[in-house]
């Protein structure tokens, strides 16, 4: 984990003894961080791994000892199966979109236009909003008949829609909200990306005369790629972190049609008092995390960091 | 840099196992039992309570509280905001969790078997033992006394409890040809002036269904002479026909009838369209009446519910709930302050200043209840609700009781899903759960 190379002394000592003086002040600069690692990362992870063994809940409160029952009974429950498959379709939905449009408007942000700031300002405000307000705007603005969506839509002759009561259009409506509400902020990575390429790459394509889409897919696209992994990290954990508009718009509803990971967590454990299941829940969620890193660790050796 | 994305990751789910972790640690009783009350001693309170109607209620609840801690020397009680119903109980069952708990607290009167299948409440009946107090405890309606008793004792007294009833708009029904002073009283009666109400830009009925919909639903189910649930608190009866054909007619409403808009409608949806005039008649909360009054800028009628074999609506609302603090004075003072909050002219003050119902019929006698429904007789349908009003779904695990029925109404509304095959399912799930309380 990087821990120890951190903390392991310097190069340059001729014989490196274990605890040389310089050694000591490494690892107490890192005790701080360390006490906080282990007190509410490590171990609350290692407490939840085991309540998800317990059999816990009102009817028993005293946890027992169930080996992996709590698991069993989640994979076979047509809820959690829905509930994955919900968070599934909103990382797949919002995830690659966020990133794309990030870049193609920071792109078009990184040239200096007279509307330059105010677009960037426009593009970054709902980043700044708290979710919760967010949410409760666009809750307005899902209403049927006269919310602003509905109201531009039958202007066009659109059909009228209840966007967050019907399963089917309700996982959608917080899509497009949660799209909405992180592009700015990714923006400002792929904007501070951008400023990271030098001139030269450019002013050689410029030379070779190669066409501005050749440019991008062949300059800008690589060079940005360190950002586009950042970026894509964040932006799945932010996924997978998701609850404050589900519990401002829907409340995982209609028919559980926009209930998601986290938010059946809150439910199971602090709604029913589940403990077993939730934790067992936790420990999922927990393990889709460090795939995600894994997996980021992985590709991440194939970019480069330099430009 | 594989440290601080290894950061990220961890810190992204610390949060929430943290959260989850809090629950684990039990036991371990905080208990603070310093002296014990001799007369001088002041017992301090803290009194947990929710505020789920909009308006300037919490501060209502401020001054009585303070009216009380004026006239009770010995007991100084400190009153909580804590959020919504829901958030109020998850913050109490966590912090039971961690060995703390309020004193008193007005909680769900439906979450009486989730405080007790965690120990945390105390029956009432062992602090009434007067001929007087006794008789204070059959005071109040039987219809609010279905959700705070269980096997004859009594855990919860009604505090904040409410009713869902028939708001309608008296100008649009006049506009209609309809009497303004006949509103509704069967289902067919509902469906015929609904239709003649329904037009361009308004409809003629709007019940919210979102969230809690199970609450919106039962009205029916009672009507049709079957409630989703009776005095066991370990069996519902989801899967009846008589519960399906209600559910089919609630569905209908929007589906084939027309007289609602499709789709799940938010909980504040429809005072807002009833209030600017975009629904002509609604079902909500007793609790909203003060503030439909004095918004709506034309003549709102109050009804109870139209009735189809009978009359009927769920009670809802809080009950104040006396904890197991394990210190005997805490315990008696805090009996003490529940039974002065819940007096008929305390009782009677709330009630007029929210909507919530008047607890007994000893609140419709004061004086001051008495000129408010002269002032206000749309108020007058409050009381009348309570003469046919039934118990709210309330179980072990109510929540997700609740939530399973909420589900099962949400498909039959959205979805091709028929009332059978839903309720059945939902039946199946809500055995499951409630099996682990056999006994």
């Amino acid at each position: 984990m990087g821990l120890v190379q951190v903390g392991s002394p310097v190069v340059h000592m001729p014989r490196p003894r274990r605890f040389t003086r310089r050694a000591w002040q490494g690892y107490l600069m890192l005790l701080p961080s360390a006490v906080i690692l282990l007190t509410f990362t490590i171990w609350p992870m290692i407490i939840a791994l085991y309540h998800s063994l317990c059999l816990q809940d009102s009817a028993h409160p005293v946890p027992k000892f169930v080996g992996l029952a709590n698991f069993g009974m989640l994979f076979h429950s047509h809820l959690f199966w829905q509930v994955m498959g919900n968070t599934f379709l909103f990382i797949v939905a919002t995830v690659p979109v966020s990133l794309v449009a990030a870049m193609i408007l920071a792109v078009m942000l990184n040239r200096r236009y007279r509307l330059t700031g105010f677009f960037r300002v426009a593009l970054f405000h709902p980043t700044v909003l708290p979710l919760v307000s967010a949410a409760s705007i666009w809750l307005f603005m899902y209403t049927p008949d006269y919310g602003l969506i509905d109201k531009a839509l039958s202007a066009f002759g659109g059909a009228q829609l209840n966007w967050l009561g019907q399963p089917r259009t309700a996982i959608w409506a917080i899509i497009i909200m949660t799209i909405w509400k992180q592009l700015g902020y990714f923006v400002i990575f792929y904007l501070a990306g951008l400023q990271g390429i030098g001139k030269d790459p450019y002013e050689a394509a410029d030379v070779d005369g190669a066409s501005a889409w050749t440019t991008f897919w062949t300059i800008t696209v690589p060079l940005l790629m360190s950002t586009t992994m950042f970026v894509f990290t964040i932006a799945m954990v932010d996924a997978f972190q998701l609850v404050d508009q589900l519990y401002v718009m829907t409340q995982g509803g209609p028919d559980n049609g926009t209930n998601m990971l986290l938010f059946y967590i809150y439910q199971q454990s602090f709604t029913y008092q589940n403990t077993g299941e939730a934790s067992a829940l936790s420990v999922i969620l927990i393990a889709m995390l460090i795939f995600v890193a894994i997996l980021q660790n992985v590709v991440d050796k194939r970019v480069h960091y330099e430009s | 840099m594989a440290l601080s994305r290894w950061g990220a990751v961890l810190a992204g789910t610390t949060a929430l196992i943290v959260l989850v972790s809090g629950c684990g640690s039990s036991g371990s009783s905080s208990g603070a039992n310093g002296s014990s009350a001799s007369d001088q001693h002041v017992e301090k309170l803290t009194f947990d309570f929710p505020v789920a109607v909009a308006g300037p209620v919490a501060q209502d609840v401020k001054d009585l509280v303070n009216q009380f801690n004026q006239t009770h020397k010995n007991i100084q009680v400190s009153p909580v905001f804590t959020g919504d119903y829901q958030t109020t109980m998850t913050k109490v069952q966590t912090a039971a969790k961690a060995g703390s708990t309020p004193d008193v607290a007005v909680l769900q009167s439906t979450d009486m078997y989730s405080l007790l299948d965690a120990n945390l409440i105390l029956p009432i009946d062992q602090f009434a033992t007067s001929d007087s107090d006794k008789q204070w405890l059959t005071s109040f309606y039987p219809a609010l006394m279905a959700n705070s008793t269980l096997n004859g004792k009594t855990y919860g007294i009604p505090f904040q409890r409410s009713t869902l009833l028939l708001y309608y708009n008296k100008d649009e029904f006049n506009r209609a040809g309809l009497d303004p002073n006949s509103p509704p009283t069967s289902w067919d009666e509902l469906v015929k002036d609904g239709k003649m109400l329904t037009k361009n830009g308004q409809w003629g009925l709007e019940i919210p269904t979102s969230g809690l919909t199970y609450w919106e639903f039962q009205p029916f189910a009672i009507e049709n002479g079957q409630n989703v649930v009776g005095d066991a608190a370990n069996k519902v009866t989801y899967d009846d026909p008589k519960v399906a054909q209600a559910l089919q007619f609630f569905a209908d409403l929007s589906k084939k009838d027309k007289i609602e808009p499709t789709g799940l409608l938010g909980w504040t949806t429809a005072p807002t369209d009833f209030e600017s005039g975009k629904a002509a008649m609604i079902y909500h909360s007793s609790g909203s009446l003060t503030s439909i009054l004095k918004t709506a800028k034309f003549n709102v009628g109050v009804a109870e519910l139209p009735g189809n074999v009978q009359k009927g609506s769920p009670t809802g609302g809080g009950n104040l709930y006396v904890f197991n603090t394990k210190d005997s004075a805490k315990e008696q003072a805090a009996y003490e302050f529940v039974k002065w909050m819940a007096q008929p002219d305390n009782a009677a003050k709330w009630s007029i200043e929210t909507g919530y119902v008047g607890s007994s019929p000893a609140v419709y006698e004061t004086d001051a209840m008495k000129q408010y429904l002269q002032k206000t007789p749309q108020a007058a349908a409050i009381q009348q609700q309570m003469q046919s009003a039934a118990k709210e779904l309330g179980t072990h695990d109510g929540q997700e009781i609740q939530s399973i029925l909420s589900t099962a109404c949400q498909q039959v509304l959205t979805a091709n899903v028929t009332p059978q095959q839903a309720l059945k399912d939902a039946q199946q799930k809500a055995d499951q759960i409630l099996s682990k309380y056999q006994n």
